[in-house]
């Protein structure tokens, strides 16, 4: 287990107050259910296998021998959403990509969390302006942990799963339970990436933009 | 450096259809619309110039008019011809080549989706890297991004006193979202059903035989964890043999070339690195050329040889991580990755070390390299060229290229002719396993590759072994190169005259190719003498070796598709850039 100091550092299993007489304390732990749930699930993420771009050859480094992910139980790499803990956005999500990383957030059962590696995932980095990069990917679906970097060294990943870890160990096991799935509309692409939600809003605006047009085209005639 | 001729032959045998181009800083032939194809069958047929390298759109917008420009050269080596067709830019119109270079054929959906320009007799003109549907013809000088901000870099936002704002907030959507006047959602259709698209598919494998077995259309991707990212294929299979495939990609187009045209000439250095992210220096390489080559200016002897060490301890990461991941392809999952991931990280230190980064170096620049090699480094690296790697790959070789496991499943797997490689402008180890000697550092020699000893690796089955093997070959000469540039080495300063932040580019067009690891990696580009540049391409390998991908695999069963498609070892940065 990993244990620092400070601020990052992480509970032991161990809930301090109860004395435990010395012959039997490498026997018994006392604890409490949340504390040992949460325990035991931050020690097994699994994430994803899903690279995007620039970024996912470094979580593949990452997972290799020498930064070693199978020290935090995470080297379970899913293909499949539905066995998966954890997305980790590894990379640019573009316009064509985005209605698919909804899909793919919406089928991955609960609890499940994201992290949004690099720049470019968390707020379009260096290709922001493009006309085809999404502006962080948490536009569309929410976000637990962001990881700065282009694209961050393993050690950063590290660091923003560790961080992670310490999320998971602040929540209640009534708050996990309770959780509802809640469904993300996939956008769709049209003229430009939409979101369902937007549908009225797009309304308006092309519509005052179209008489915006009209007008100026009768201003210039006359 | 990268060279053009012109033959004065073809002057007198096309008069009145061909001009020289006479513009400042420009090169080759204008050739009339009408006889563009006849053009270009006498340059494959009659001349030699079987290799189409790339094809590419320039909008022109003040002069208004739309310009294609080819690149051939000769299979055999040697220098290119560059020829153009002029086309208004009110609904551009050029004959499309794809039945003389079969390998125009990515590239002229490309210049159609990205510049307008409509190629007739394509048979399969369609949006490559955007869907179907979408607003408008994005590098058109006249089209603007939705977070458009200025026509080029420094914006007056950012630079000198400027303040920074988010774009979002400028934006109602406070998305990076536009939508044309009078668009309505609610009555709106999608253009891109992916039935549509399987139908199409479908329909291209109809094959009228007296068995009629049903057609079955299967999808890969684009998160299926063997496309190397995010690229997806459509596949129809009779029973479990394919019959047709059609590659869909763009999932990670990230407006490179858009981006490119605003950036000011230096700032593009750290964007070629996220190309082709695994061998980031290698671009680097291209694009310096290619500018290098517009500004007339020449690196000083000791950078040249900083590249080359640089460029070759890219290739060979490359190739490591590329038989790592064909192996995880093969069903040996992850162990020989780590091995090869195990030597790429010593290199990455080298890397660190030299450049301050991992992966996305940013160390080439016009006239020179960024910095020094530092003395800790040299002496690493010299132990690993000399000492580990050689071992290292020896192991590779040996744990590997006799295992049961890939000779049956890659020998006769995923063949192309020579002929077929030629004709569909493959290039890199895919051209040369199919046994085309073909190599740019010696068929058309840049930087100080001349000065080396070492062999085009070729192989001549043109299987997935095949190019398996090549890999191993090419490290083996890399390293070769390595041993004499360690050797060579001058000391001396890294960088013609004093670094400067604003290049001043002359006028004129320019194309630099290198052998990139994974093929010929070409960057064209065109100044107008103003701090940014007006056009820039980039001639992606890993794009155009897809052309080859449905030839290689008609015939094979579904599960050879994904060995294929290891085997060709694409990186998605590049194809979709």
């Amino acid at each position: 287990m990993v244990r620092r100091e400070g601020k990052d550092r992480l509970e032991g299993l161990q809930v301090p107050g109860y004395d435990i007489p010395d012959e039997v304390k490498g026997h018994v732990v006392i604890t409490t259910l949340n504390r040992l749930y949460n325990w035991g699930r931050r020690n097994s993420i699994w994430p994803m296998m899903f690279g995007l771009a620039c970024c996912a050859i470094e979580m593949i480094a990452t997972a290799a021998s020498r930064f070693d992910l199978a020290r935090f139980g995470m080297e379970v790499m899913r293909p499949s959403p539905r066995q998966a803990d954890v997305m980790i956005v590894s990379g640019t999500v573009t316009k064509r990509m985005m209605p698919l990383i909804v899909r793919l957030y919406n089928q991955m059962p609960l609890p499940k969390y994201v992290i949004a590696m690099g720049a470019c995932a968390s707020g379009g980095g260096p290709f922001k302006e493009g006309y085809n990069v999404i502006s962080g990917v948490d536009k569309y679906i929410p976000v637990d942990v962001y990881i700065p970097g282009c694209p961050p060294t393993p050690e950063a990943l590290l660091y923003g799963l560790m961080k992670l870890q310490q999320k998971i160990e602040k929540q209640s096991l009534k708050e996990v339970y309770l959780q509802k799935d809640e469904y993300i509309p996939e956008p769709v692409l049209g003229p430009d990436i939409m979101d369902p939600r937007d549908f009225p809003l797009i309304r308006e605006y092309t519509m005052k933009k179209l008489e915006e047009m009209r007008e100026s085209a009768v201003s210039s005639e006359q | 450096m990268t060279t053009l001729v012109t033959v004065p032959e073809l002057e007198t045998r096309f008069a009145g259809v061909i001009t020289p181009d006479t513009r400042k800083g420009y090169e080759g032939y204008i050739v009339d619309v009408q006889h563009l194809k006849d053009f270009a069958k006498a340059l494959r047929d009659e001349y030699g110039y079987d290799y189409l390298a790339s094809l590419t759109g320039v909008d022109y917008l003040p002069e208004d008019r739309m310009e294609v420009v080819y690149h051939v050269y000769k299979s055999t080596g040697g220098p290119g011809l560059v020829f153009k067709v002029q086309v208004p830019r009110e609904n551009p119109i050029v004959p499309s080549l794809v039945d003389i270079y079969p390998g125009a054929n990515f590239q002229e959906r490309e210049a159609w989706d990205l510049l307008g320009i409509r190629f007739d007799g394509h048979p399969n003109l369609r949006r490559i890297l955007l869907w179907e549907g979408f607003w408008g013809h994005p590098l058109r000088k006249d089209w603007r991004e939705p977070y458009f901000e200025e026509e080029g870099k420094p914006y007056s936002s950012r630079w000198p006193e400027g303040k920074h704002f988010h774009h979002e907030d400028r934006n109602p959507f406070g998305k990076n979202v536009d939508y044309p006047p009078g668009f309505d959602p609610y009555t709106w259709e999608p253009e891109t059903a992916d039935e549509i698209l399987y139908q199409a598919v479908l329909k291209r494998s109809e094959i009228r035989d007296d068995l009629r077995t049903e057609r079955v259309v299967i999808n890969l991707g684009p998160q299926h964890p063997s496309t190397h990212g995010v690229f997806r294929m459509i596949v129809t299979l009779d029973g479990e043999t394919i019959v047709a495939l059609e590659p869909v990609m763009g999932y990670l187009h990230r407006n490179h070339e858009k981006i490119g045209e605003r950036n000011t000439w230096i700032m593009n250095i750290p964007y070629t690195d996220r190309l082709d992210y695994i061998s980031a220096m290698a671009n680097n390489f291209g694009y310096v050329l290619a500018v290098e080559k517009l500004m007339g200016i020449q690196p000083p002897e000791r950078a040249e040889y900083i590249r080359v060490i640089m460029a070759e301890l890219t290739r060979i990461v490359n190739h490591l991580w590329a038989i790592g991941f064909l192996l995880n392809d093969l069903g040996a999952f992850f162990t020989p990755a780590l091995y090869a991931i195990e030597e790429r990280e010593l290199i990455l230190d080298v890397f660190e070390a030299v450049t301050g980064s991992r992966m996305m170096n940013n160390y080439f620049r016009f006239g020179g390299v960024a910095r020094d090699i530092p003395e800790d480094a040299w002496e690493k690296m010299v132990e690993l060229v000399t000492d580990r790697l050689p071992r290292k790959v020896d192991e590779l070789d040996r744990y590997l290229t006799e295992s049961e496991l890939i000779k049956s499943r890659t020998i006769g797997v995923g063949v192309l002719t020579a002929e077929e490689a030629i004709a569909l402008s493959t290039s890199g180890p895919v051209l040369r396993a199919s046994g085309v000697p073909y190599d740019v550092r010696r068929a058309d020699p840049y930087s100080i590759y001349d000065r080396f000893d070492f062999d085009v690796a070729v192989r001549y089955h043109g299987d997935v072994y095949d190019r398996y093997l090549i890999r191993i070959d090419e490290m083996r000469q890399s390293l070769r190169i390595l041993q004499q540039a360690i050797r060579d080495i001058p000391e001396g300063p890294i960088m013609a005259g004093k670094p400067q932040y604003q290049v001043r580019v002359p006028p004129g067009e320019a194309y630099g190719r290198v052998e990139a690891p994974k093929g010929e990696l070409g960057f064209y580009v065109v100044s107008t003498g103003k701090p940014n540049p007006w056009r820039y391409h980039v001639r992606a390998p890993s794009f155009v070796n897809l052309i080859a991908l449905e030839t290689m695999c008609r015939g094979h069963k579904i599960a050879d598709v994904v060995t294929i498609l290891g085997s060709i070892d694409i990186v998605l940065g590049e194809v979709d850039r």
